[in-house]
């Protein structure tokens, strides 16, 4: 079966005052039908520009996009800006991170939802506005009749996320893409907002690509992971395998720097020292190199992203495989 | 709303009082204002001038001539010093003319000001968008007067385009009516029109990163609707305030100039002409008539406002 | 260790009013921010608190360290009492307690220099002076992580997580007895937290100070604390030492809150009991009668409807509920 969205290669550059950034520097996974994809890494390491590259909007005069972004057969890197707009929404959906300003205050919760619905679809304003009520019903939005009248500074943080996904949900796209969804959400609420995604991929069979820097998150959620580090892919697996066969020092940099609260309290944290590289001028060989206990000569050449044995776990690192394998 | 009417009618009340008092005094404290010696003529004698004095009631003291003259402001006797007429009346017969040149200018500058500012924010940096900035930084530095004396010797004297001033009464002659303010109009518009166009493409510039403006595009609406519902939308929240505020000041009192050099009897010219004779009751009259209008927009403004932005409205909840 | 705690809050209260009327403003209600609370910190323990977005932990903070003036209550710091003091009777006791702020990014004055943010309050209370300062400064930013020749940059120069430094370094200049740190890791990054949360333990084992953490992440409260307090709507519902209160929590809110925490591990998370609360955090304008927590509570019964619970302590663990798990 192939998949539903595949990204090849994909290389996003800006550029600015300083310098071309390379922001996203060569990432490429598959998102299968009805599965939840995971990208996780830290600030800047590109998982953002990534997504909102897969919806066209990144473009702009000083944006160099290349490689490929395929779904239904068409590469989207290549549509032009009406083609790429047109599916918007209707095919690929999105949510962002922050749900006090993802909405605009002006406007009723319920226009905004027709909005939407009548950019793609011949539907009188009535009509629409009678399915956005439906909309908000199914994310579990109490008396959505009366709320569909109401403002989003009406609404708090945790219902206007469900708002959010009602607008994105509103005309079945195949891939939802959602942008750490719950970062700035409450964790009783960020449980809510993670069940109800879940839900909304099984019934509805919908893609999920979750952009999140939260392990935890992960976990919860995703089908595969995929794990970007300065621009690139430095591991991908399912999630079984990333959690209990983590592959790269960074992945392993990073399970370990996370205190849990299941289990005894180490005596001191692992940390990972030092910081990310610029984006305007990476190092030539393995990104992570200057911050990697095990960092040897080979490392000074970039290792390729490669599957040491069985398909779909792949990393990029030089570590010969007993190491990485004996590594938890 | 009830809460908030009261307390704006409070509030111009005591601004009102404020500013009476405060032209009051100040006109007691300039050197040769004496209405009296004005009045009685260059050789008068000190028994003509204590005469008329006592006829305009000026021998009395301060408070007392401060209340008679609120007094007859509020039961329409003010009479002015300097030429025996009703004041009142004069400045009613003064306001449709007045009125006409304000809205006039004030719907020409804010269609040329959205236009413009829109034009330049969403292509910034462009040629348009320059060209545009100088037009708009030189429209702001020309002064009034020096513009509408070139207006009227291009325009009026050397090509006979435009009539020299003085004004047709709309009733009388509607197209007279329009083509004797249209030169008074450009006048008045062009200082707006570089402010206003400037304040919208800033407003826009920022609204434009805001969050939701990208989920507006993500739900893939054409981006002349992410243009124009989203971002012009919510960047003339604050041109609004703004201009409630400007046209208050400018009916208030911002046309003595435009009026005086195109000759046009309105209440600017009123105004300047009081100054000129310093002539206090037309001057108390005029510049209560200004503090007036300035404080109704005021509350004019914030109700908009209310409207403009849901937000603000008048009587909250909490979020639920 | 001393016999008296360090620091010792009873019954603090802060309200913030809500002013309406026609012309003149009257109260017409009241936000109970903190509404009650009392705690105890002693000399070098690190006390936790948690509690979502509203509950008040902010604003204790705050209230502790007389930012803002407390409504009614008792905050005693080395036996001495804060609350009413004058601010030039507080000067003296300000040395001794400190504070780090969540925002790296909006915590420091971007028109000052890093030697000045951290040289300024040493020269204030009269701890150095001179050349002496520099030395100072520099010995503390390396004592950070960071390197003497920040000196002279401005903040914006920094990442986060060199930006939370400073501001480490800035609440260690005055050599405090307490840091009450609110929410020091939660803008950062994951590997950068582990940074700052092992260093803050490092400190704490040389310098022998006391924390209150504030932190809405369980794990890393966990990590750091002695002692953890849950709060919710302005009061303490839960205290204890931190391996009883996330092995045995008893009050339901702290139970629905650690299920609530999703563990990076698939298959523990998989096969945990999970408790999802209903709605939304009620607001602290029109707070719930009897126990706050009522409205959301699973095993809510008509006493938790009428009778608010008060705190009531066994074994070192305290609890405010009529029906403890």
């Amino acid at each position: 079966m192939s998949p539903i969205l595949s990204v090849s290669d994909l290389r996003v550059d800006f550029a600015t005052d300083g310098g071309v950034v390379h922001a996203v520097d060569g990432v490429s996974f598959d998102v299968e039908a009805g599965e939840v994809v995971a990208i996780v890494g830290e600030s800047g390491c590109g998982k953002s520009v990534t997504a909102q590259t897969l919806m066209g909007l990144t473009r702009s005069p000083n944006t160099t996009i290349a490689g490929s972004v395929t779904f239904g057969g068409r590469d989207l890197t290549q549509l032009s800006d009406d083609e790429m707009r047109s599916l918007r929404g209707e095919h690929i959906a999105m949510i962002f991170q922050d749900p006090m300003t993802s909405l605009n205050p002006v406007y009723r919760v319920g226009d905004q939802i027709a909005e939407m619905i009548r950019a793609h679809r011949q539907v009188s304003k009535k009509d629409a506005v009678a399915r956005a009520v439906e909309l908000l019903r199914s994310v579990g939005i109490p008396n959505p009749e009366r709320r569909v009248r109401d403002y989003p500074h009406e609404f708090s943080g945790g219902m206007r996320q469900r708002v959010m996904i009602a607008m994105a949900l509103a005309l079945e796209p195949e891939v939802l893409i959602a942008d750490e969804p719950t970062t700035a959400l409450d964790v009783t609420i960020q449980a809510q907002i993670l069940g109800l995604l879940r839900t909304l991929n099984r019934e509805n069979n919908t893609s999920v690509v979750l952009i999140t820097h939260d392990l935890g998150v992960v976990a919860e959620i995703a089908d595969k992971v995929v794990v970007m580090y300065a621009g690139q892919v430095v591991e991908e697996a399912p999630l079984e395998a990333l959690f209990y066969q983590p592959r790269h020092p960074y992945t392993w940099g990073l399970l370990g720097s996370i205190p849990r609260p299941d289990e005894p309290r180490p005596e001191r944290l692992t940390q990972i020292p030092g910081h990310p590289p610029s984006l305007l001028d990476p190092p030539t060989g393995c990104r992570f190199a200057a911050r990697c206990a095990y960092a040897f000569d080979d490392c000074a050449q970039p290792p390729p992203l490669q599957s040491r044995s069985d398909g779909g776990h792949l990393d990029r690192c030089w570590l010969p495989g007993d190491v990485t394998a004996g590594s938890r | 709303m009830l809460r908030f009417a009261v307390r704006r009618a409070a509030g111009m009340v005591a601004v009102l009082f404020a500013i009476s008092v405060i032209v009051f005094l100040i006109f007691n404290v300039i050197p040769n204002s004496d209405p009296a010696a004005r009045i009685a003529g260059k050789n008068a004698n000190p028994a003509l001038i204590a005469r008329v004095r006592a006829d305009l009631g000026l021998d009395q003291s301060l408070p007392v001539q401060y209340l008679t003259m609120m007094k007859q402001i509020f039961t329409g006797q003010l009479t002015s010093y300097a030429s025996d007429q009703n004041v009142l009346q004069h400045i009613i017969s003064g306001l449709p003319i007045t009125l006409s040149l304000c809205i006039g200018a004030a719907l020409l500058w804010m269609a040329l000001a959205i236009w413009f500012g829109y034009l330049s924010a969403v292509h910034p940096g462009s040629f348009t968008d320059r060209t545009l900035t100088v037009l708009a930084l030189v429209g702001i530095s020309l002064p009034v007067f020096w513009l509408a004396a070139i207006l009227l010797y291009y325009f009026s004297f050397k090509v006979p385009v435009f009539p020299t001033g003085s004004y047709v009464s709309l009733t009388k002659d509607p197209a007279q009516w329009l083509y004797h303010l249209i030169l008074p109009w450009i006048t008045l518009a062009v200082l707006y029109v570089g402010f206003y166009s400037r304040v919208l493409r800033s407003n826009m510039l920022d609204v434009m990163n805001e969050d939701y403006v990208r989920t507006a595009r993500a739900k893939g609406i054409s981006e002349r609707q992410v243009r124009l519902r989203h971002v012009l939308r919510n960047s003339m929240i604050p041109i609004v305030t703004l201009f409630g505020l400007d046209f208050g000041a400018v009916v208030g009192g911002g046309t003595i100039l435009t009026e005086t050099v195109f000759n046009l009897n309105g209440v600017g010219l009123y105004a300047g002409q009081a100054i000129g004779k310093l002539d206090l009751p037309p001057l108390m009259a005029v510049t209560m008539f200004g503090a007036f209008f300035i404080v109704l927009f005021n509350g004019v403004v914030d109700i908009l406002y209310a409207f403009l932005d849901p937000r603000i409205r008048l009587g909250e909840q909490a979020p639920v | 260790m001393s016999e008296a705690p360090l620091l010792e809050v009873t019954d603090l209260v802060k309200n913030f009013p809500i002013k309406s009327g026609v012309l003149i403003d009257r109260v017409v209600g009241r936000v109970s921010a903190v509404d009650g609370v009392s705690l105890t910190v002693r000399e070098g323990e690190t006390l936790g608190l948690v509690g979502e977005s509203g509950c008040g932990k902010s604003t204790l903070c705050r209230a502790i360290l007389q930012l803002i003036a407390p409504t009614s209550g008792s905050v005693r710091f080395d036996g001495q009492e804060l609350v009413g003091r004058s601010p030039r009777q507080l000067r003296p006791l300000r040395r001794q307690m400190q504070m780090i702020f969540q925002d790296p990014f909006a915590s420091l004055n971007p028109r000052k220099r890093v030697g000045q943010i951290i040289g300024d309050p040493m020269q204030l209370h009269g701890l150095a002076d001179g050349t002496d300062v520099k030395r100072r400064v520099q010995e503390l930013l390396d004592r950070v992580g960071l390197q003497a020749e920040h000196y002279n940059r401005y903040p914006h120069e920094f990442s986060g997580g060199q930006r939370q430094r400073i501001g480490i370094a800035r609440a260690l200049a005055l050599q405090p007895r307490l840091i009450i740190a609110d929410e020091p890791v939660s803008a950062l990054d994951v590997s950068v937290q582990a940074q700052i949360i092992n260093l803050l333990e490092d400190l704490q084992r040389e310098f022998g100070m006391a924390y209150v953490f504030v932190a809405h992440d369980l794990g890393v409260v966990r990590h750091v604390s002695d002692r953890v307090a849950v709060m919710y709507l302005g009061k303490i519902v839960e205290e204890a030492d931190s391996a009883s209160l996330y092995s045995c929590p008893r009050h339901p809110y702290t139970h629905a809150l650690l299920s609530a925490v999703p563990i990076p591990d698939p298959r523990k998370n998989a096969a945990r009991q999970r408790i999802t609360l209903e709605g939304d955090v009620p607001s602290p304008i029109d707070p719930p009668s009897g126990c706050r927590f009522h409205t959301r509570c699973a095993s809510a019964t008509d006493i938790c409807r009428r009778d608010e619970p008060s705190l009531v302590t066994d074994a070192g663990h305290s609890v405010a509920c009529h029906h403890p798990l």
